[in-house]
């Protein structure tokens, strides 16, 4: 049986990541998940969120951007419509994105503006898991 | 042969010509560059969601998905890729040419064709043929990315869906190597099985939520990847052409200049010779 697992995290225009790791924790469209060497093998799509791996004692985030995860006993794909390392968030530019969200959503809720609702929110959703990942990385 | 003074103004107008030539190469190399980089990073990606798929396909019936079933092809519909730009040589006339060919064939099965364009050369073309019409996109040199891939890929899978198009194809020249461009036609919709048999061991996966909410979701991803890769193979396919007919310009304005250099020198000499002749037959005469 296999003791490491390969992480590959691809997106549209890039790899982000291809590592050897001990463990990966995602969140897929019905719940998180976590994947050890030797898991079934499985197919899921993935929400916005947070991805985990550990590697070693240490434990890494990145932001994935919906998707899909293919599982196999000693490999986990990634396939995200976009994604980063937690390290690479510019914590600047979401926060911004996050008010922005925020204000769309209101002018939306109080009806004086015709304002795709269901897309603000998800902008919402995306900016602020972004926050929560980044913000990891300092904590460390 | 011309006087002193034109041969001169020639020569200066031809060099003053390879200087831009030769600029023009060198912004295309650096362009190429940046389209191949870019082109390397989309590739896997590309690659794993054609196993992913392949993984999936292989165990599903093809009927099960509206964007695998074929059905009887009566509308075709024929995207052609190009650039917005001319002085590439061959690059956009090989595309169109390809995608006329298509059409001819599509035409000679009996089959309706629309035809969408992509480039304002290829819009151009499409007009002018009068071929009908069905969308148009340009300014795209050197900003493809996912978004305008995505939206294209939309605009084939809607009408593939709502049945205004029976089969979708995709014309545009593809990136060999830095000297060698080809023009590919690709079936884009219905998508075909995906090739590699090998090294499929049929594992028995997992579906969440469901196979079907799966396939919902990756085959229009699929085909959105599809689009932006050909995209990207036809920008760093245009850069290179350009790239290379810059380089035979520079090198046909040297071989100009130094045609006319020779000539100039000529009609130099046969000047001076001429007025010798006057000076020693004006000093013979006043001897006498």
């Amino acid at each position: 049986m296999a003791e490491k697992l390969n992480l590959e995290i691809v997106s549209p225009d890039k790899m982000v990541l291809s590592e050897e790791v001990d463990e990966v924790v995602a969140t897929g469209s019905l719940g998180q998940f976590g994947v050890l060497p030797g898991h079934l093998a499985f197919l899921t799509t993935l929400d916005v969120g947070e991805l985990s791996y550990r590697k070693g004692g240490a434990t890494y985030y990145a932001f994935v951007n919906s998707g899909y995860a293919e599982v196999s006993s000693d490999k986990v794909t990634i396939l995200a419509e976009s994604a980063e390392k937690a390290e690479y968030i510019d914590l600047q530019r979401a926060e911004e994105a996050r008010k922005r969200a925020e204000d769309r959503l209101s002018r939306a809720t109080s009806g004086s503006e015709t304002i795709d609702e269901k897309r603000a929110e998800v902008a919402l959703k995306r900016s602020i898991i972004r926050l929560q990942v980044g913000g990891k990385v300092e904590h460390r | 042969m011309g006087s002193l003074r034109d041969i001169r103004r020639r020569i200066n107008s031809v060099k003053s010509t390879r200087q831009i030539t030769k600029a023009m190469k060198m912004v295309s190399a650096a362009k190429l560059r940046r389209a191949q980089i870019k082109m390397t990073e989309a590739r896997p990606y590309a690659r794993k969601m054609e196993d992913v798929l392949h993984s999936l396909v292989s165990g599903v019936d093809r009927e099960s998905h509206p964007l695998l079933a074929e059905r009887e092809a009566s509308k075709s519909l024929v995207f052609v890729i190009t650039g917005d730009r001319g002085l590439c040589s061959s690059f956009n006339t090989n595309a169109l040419k390809g995608a006329d060919r298509l059409v001819t064939e599509l035409k000679g099965q009996g089959k309706s064709v629309l035809a969408s364009a992509v480039g304002k050369k290829a819009r151009r073309h499409v007009r002018k043929r009068a071929f009908d019409v069905a969308n148009e996109w340009e300014g795209l040199s050197g900003k493809v990315d996912f978004t305008v891939a995505s939206e294209i890929a939309r605009t084939a899978m809607s009408a593939y869906i709502e049945e205004n198009v029976d089969e979708v194809y995709l014309v545009y020249n593809e990136f060999k190597s830095v000297t060698l461009q080809n023009v590919v036609a690709k079936q884009l919709l219905p998508i075909e099985a995906t090739g590699s048999e090998a090294g499929s061991e049929n594992m028995e996966f997992l579906f969440e939520p469901s196979i079907h909410g799966i396939l919902d979701q990756l085959l229009p991803k699929y085909v959105e990847v599809q689009v932006f890769q050909a995209l990207l193979e036809s920008q760093a396919a245009e850069e290179a052409a350009r790239m290379a007919a810059m380089e035979n310009a520079t090198q046909a304005a040297t071989d100009m200049i130094g045609a006319l250099t020779l000539e100039f020198n000529k009609a130099r000499q046969a000047t001076i010779t001429a007025e010798l002749m006057d000076i020693i037959g004006g000093a013979e005469a006043v001897k006498r």
